[in-house]
Protein backbone atom coordinates (compact mmCIF):
# COMPACT_ATOMS: atom_id res chain seq x y z
CA UNK A 1 0.00 0.00 0.00
CA UNK A 2 2.89 3.10 -1.21
CA UNK A 3 0.60 5.78 -0.35
CA UNK A 4 4.03 7.59 -0.20
CA UNK A 5 4.47 8.21 -4.07
CA UNK A 6 0.80 9.79 -3.84
CA UNK A 7 2.02 11.96 -0.95
CA UNK A 8 5.04 12.84 -2.24
CA UNK A 9 4.32 14.06 -5.85
CA UNK A 10 1.58 16.19 -4.12
CA UNK A 11 4.13 17.61 -1.33
CA UNK A 12 6.34 18.64 -4.60
CA UNK A 13 3.51 20.14 -6.42
CA UNK A 14 2.12 22.38 -3.14
CA UNK A 15 5.29 23.93 -1.74
CA UNK A 16 5.96 24.58 -5.49
CA UNK A 17 2.87 26.18 -5.84
CA UNK A 18 3.80 28.18 -2.57
CA UNK A 19 7.41 29.25 -3.42
CA UNK A 20 6.27 30.35 -6.73
CA UNK A 21 3.44 32.54 -5.55
CA UNK A 22 5.79 34.08 -2.68
CA UNK A 23 8.63 34.79 -5.00
CA UNK A 24 5.82 36.55 -7.72
CA UNK A 25 5.01 38.78 -4.61
CA UNK A 26 8.90 39.18 -3.82
CA UNK A 27 9.25 40.55 -7.03
CA UNK A 28 11.57 38.03 -8.18
CA UNK A 29 9.36 36.31 -10.79
CA UNK A 30 12.05 34.64 -12.90
CA UNK A 31 13.29 32.82 -10.03
CA UNK A 32 9.72 31.53 -9.30
CA UNK A 33 9.54 30.56 -13.07
CA UNK A 34 12.46 28.34 -12.31
CA UNK A 35 11.35 27.11 -9.50
CA UNK A 36 8.06 25.59 -10.93
CA UNK A 37 10.08 24.31 -13.86
CA UNK A 38 12.13 22.32 -11.58
CA UNK A 39 8.67 21.42 -10.04
CA UNK A 40 7.64 19.90 -12.97
CA UNK A 41 10.65 18.19 -13.86
CA UNK A 42 10.98 16.71 -10.74
CA UNK A 43 7.38 15.30 -10.54
CA UNK A 44 8.37 14.20 -14.21
CA UNK A 45 10.89 11.92 -13.30
CA UNK A 46 9.01 10.37 -10.53
CA UNK A 47 5.82 9.43 -12.68
CA UNK A 48 7.93 8.25 -15.50
CA UNK A 49 9.24 5.90 -12.83
CA UNK A 50 5.65 5.05 -12.18
CA UNK A 51 4.72 5.27 -15.80
CA UNK A 52 7.19 2.69 -16.55
CA UNK A 53 6.41 0.28 -13.87
CA UNK A 54 3.29 0.06 -14.80
CA UNK A 55 3.63 -0.86 -18.58
CA UNK A 56 6.40 -3.76 -17.06
CA UNK A 57 3.42 -4.83 -14.53
CA UNK A 58 0.80 -5.06 -17.42
CA UNK A 59 3.54 -6.82 -19.62
CA UNK A 60 3.79 -9.65 -17.39
CA UNK A 61 0.26 -9.69 -16.05
CA UNK A 62 -1.68 -9.62 -19.61
CA UNK A 63 1.70 -12.01 -20.74
CA UNK A 64 2.19 -9.78 -23.85
CA UNK A 65 5.55 -10.57 -24.65
CA UNK B 1 -13.03 -3.91 2.34
CA UNK B 2 -10.68 -3.43 -0.52
CA UNK B 3 -13.24 -1.32 -2.26
CA UNK B 4 -13.14 1.37 0.38
CA UNK B 5 -9.46 1.82 0.89
CA UNK B 6 -9.33 2.17 -2.89
CA UNK B 7 -12.39 4.89 -3.06
CA UNK B 8 -10.42 6.50 -0.22
CA UNK B 9 -7.10 6.82 -2.30
CA UNK B 10 -9.26 8.25 -5.33
CA UNK B 11 -10.97 10.70 -3.12
CA UNK B 12 -8.03 11.78 -1.72
CA UNK B 13 -5.54 12.24 -4.70
CA UNK B 14 -8.92 13.94 -6.34
CA UNK B 15 -8.98 16.61 -3.57
CA UNK B 16 -5.38 17.42 -4.06
CA UNK B 17 -5.36 17.37 -7.86
CA UNK B 18 -8.14 20.21 -7.47
CA UNK B 19 -6.00 21.71 -5.22
CA UNK B 20 -3.04 21.85 -7.72
CA UNK B 21 -5.14 22.17 -10.63
CA UNK B 22 -5.99 26.14 -10.46
CA UNK B 23 -2.20 27.28 -9.49
CA UNK B 24 -0.13 23.86 -11.52
CA UNK B 25 -2.52 22.46 -13.84
CA UNK B 26 0.70 20.23 -15.14
CA UNK B 27 1.57 18.80 -11.76
CA UNK B 28 -2.29 17.80 -11.49
CA UNK B 29 -1.61 15.86 -14.56
CA UNK B 30 1.08 14.40 -13.06
CA UNK B 31 -0.58 13.53 -9.87
CA UNK B 32 -3.12 12.06 -11.63
CA UNK B 33 -1.00 9.63 -13.65
CA UNK B 34 0.77 9.17 -10.68
CA UNK B 35 -2.47 7.81 -9.01
CA UNK B 36 -4.29 5.08 -11.93
CA UNK B 37 -0.46 3.69 -11.84
CA UNK B 38 -1.16 3.42 -8.04
CA UNK B 39 -4.85 2.39 -8.12
CA UNK B 40 -3.83 -0.28 -10.71
CA UNK B 41 -0.84 -1.54 -8.61
CA UNK B 42 -3.43 -2.07 -6.09
CA UNK B 43 -5.56 -4.36 -8.58
CA UNK B 44 -2.82 -5.98 -10.31
CA UNK B 45 -2.76 -9.75 -7.70
CA UNK B 46 -6.58 -9.72 -8.55
CA UNK B 47 -6.22 -9.42 -12.47
CA UNK B 48 -3.93 -11.64 -12.17
CA UNK B 49 -6.44 -14.61 -10.48
CA UNK B 50 -8.89 -13.27 -12.92
CA UNK B 51 -6.08 -14.22 -16.07
CA UNK B 52 -5.45 -17.84 -14.18
CA UNK B 53 -8.83 -18.52 -14.57
CA UNK B 54 -9.28 -17.48 -17.72
CA UNK B 55 -6.23 -20.21 -18.98
CA UNK B 56 -7.85 -22.80 -17.08
CA UNK B 57 -11.05 -22.22 -19.13
CA UNK B 58 -9.12 -21.94 -22.10
CA UNK B 59 -6.98 -25.00 -21.24
CA UNK B 60 -10.72 -26.97 -20.38
CA UNK B 61 -11.97 -26.01 -23.40
CA UNK B 62 -9.35 -27.02 -25.32
CA UNK B 63 -9.18 -23.87 -27.19
CA UNK B 64 -5.81 -23.33 -29.49
CA UNK B 65 -3.46 -21.52 -26.48
CA UNK B 66 -2.46 -18.90 -29.16
CA UNK B 67 -5.43 -17.63 -29.20
CA UNK B 68 -6.27 -17.06 -25.54
CA UNK B 69 -2.44 -15.46 -25.55
CA UNK B 70 -3.82 -12.44 -28.24
CA UNK B 71 -6.97 -12.42 -26.49
CA UNK B 72 -5.13 -11.64 -23.29
CA UNK B 73 -2.75 -9.47 -25.20
CA UNK B 74 -5.99 -7.60 -26.57
CA UNK B 75 -7.19 -6.80 -23.24
CA UNK B 76 -3.80 -5.98 -22.14
CA UNK B 77 -3.45 -3.71 -25.33
CA UNK B 78 -6.80 -2.35 -24.18
CA UNK B 79 -6.25 -1.63 -21.12
CA UNK B 80 -2.98 0.41 -21.15
CA UNK B 81 -4.59 2.86 -24.53
CA UNK B 82 -7.89 3.85 -22.59
CA UNK B 83 -5.39 4.67 -19.37
CA UNK B 84 -3.69 6.94 -21.77
CA UNK B 85 -6.59 8.35 -23.61
CA UNK B 86 -8.64 8.47 -20.37
CA UNK B 87 -5.58 10.88 -18.38
CA UNK B 88 -5.00 12.96 -21.81
CA UNK B 89 -8.52 13.52 -21.88
CA UNK B 90 -8.49 14.94 -18.01
CA UNK B 91 -5.75 17.40 -19.11
CA UNK B 92 -8.18 18.13 -21.68
CA UNK B 93 -6.37 17.22 -24.88
CA UNK B 94 -9.77 15.36 -26.31
CA UNK B 95 -8.14 15.22 -29.93
CA UNK B 96 -4.65 13.45 -28.65
CA UNK B 97 -6.80 11.42 -26.81
CA UNK B 98 -8.95 10.22 -29.78
CA UNK B 99 -5.76 9.71 -32.18
CA UNK B 100 -4.21 6.94 -29.13
CA UNK B 101 -7.78 5.23 -29.00
CA UNK B 102 -7.44 5.16 -32.69
CA UNK B 103 -3.65 3.59 -32.68
CA UNK B 104 -5.06 1.25 -29.40
CA UNK B 105 -8.21 -0.05 -32.08
CA UNK B 106 -5.76 -0.25 -35.01
CA UNK B 107 -3.11 -3.10 -33.07
CA UNK B 108 -6.31 -4.45 -31.77
CA UNK B 109 -7.70 -5.34 -34.89
CA UNK B 110 -3.96 -6.19 -35.75
CA UNK B 111 -3.86 -9.00 -32.79
CA UNK B 112 -7.29 -10.32 -33.40
CA UNK B 113 -7.47 -11.09 -37.43
CA UNK B 114 -5.81 -14.79 -36.98
CA UNK B 115 -8.99 -15.33 -34.19
CA UNK B 116 -11.39 -13.61 -37.07
CA UNK B 117 -9.62 -16.46 -39.35
CA UNK B 118 -9.82 -19.43 -37.23
CA UNK B 119 -13.28 -18.46 -36.77
CA UNK B 120 -14.46 -18.61 -40.32
CA UNK B 121 -12.88 -21.36 -40.75
CA UNK B 122 -14.13 -23.69 -37.92
CA UNK B 123 -17.93 -22.06 -39.56
CA UNK B 124 -16.66 -23.27 -43.02
CA UNK B 125 -16.10 -26.46 -41.40
CA UNK B 126 -19.25 -26.60 -40.34
CA UNK B 127 -21.09 -25.70 -42.97
CA UNK B 128 -19.01 -27.11 -45.99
Amino acid sequence: MDLTMLFRISGVGFIVMVMATMLKQAGRDEQGQMVSLIGVLLVLVLVVTQLGYLINLAKTVFLIQ
Amino acid sequence: MDIAKIVGIGLLAGIMINLLKQHKPELAMQLSIATGVMLFILMVSRVMDVVDVLQTLGTRAKLDQAHMGTVLKIIGIAYVADFGSQVLQDAGEKSVASKVEMAGKVLIMLLAVPIVLAIVDTVMKLLG
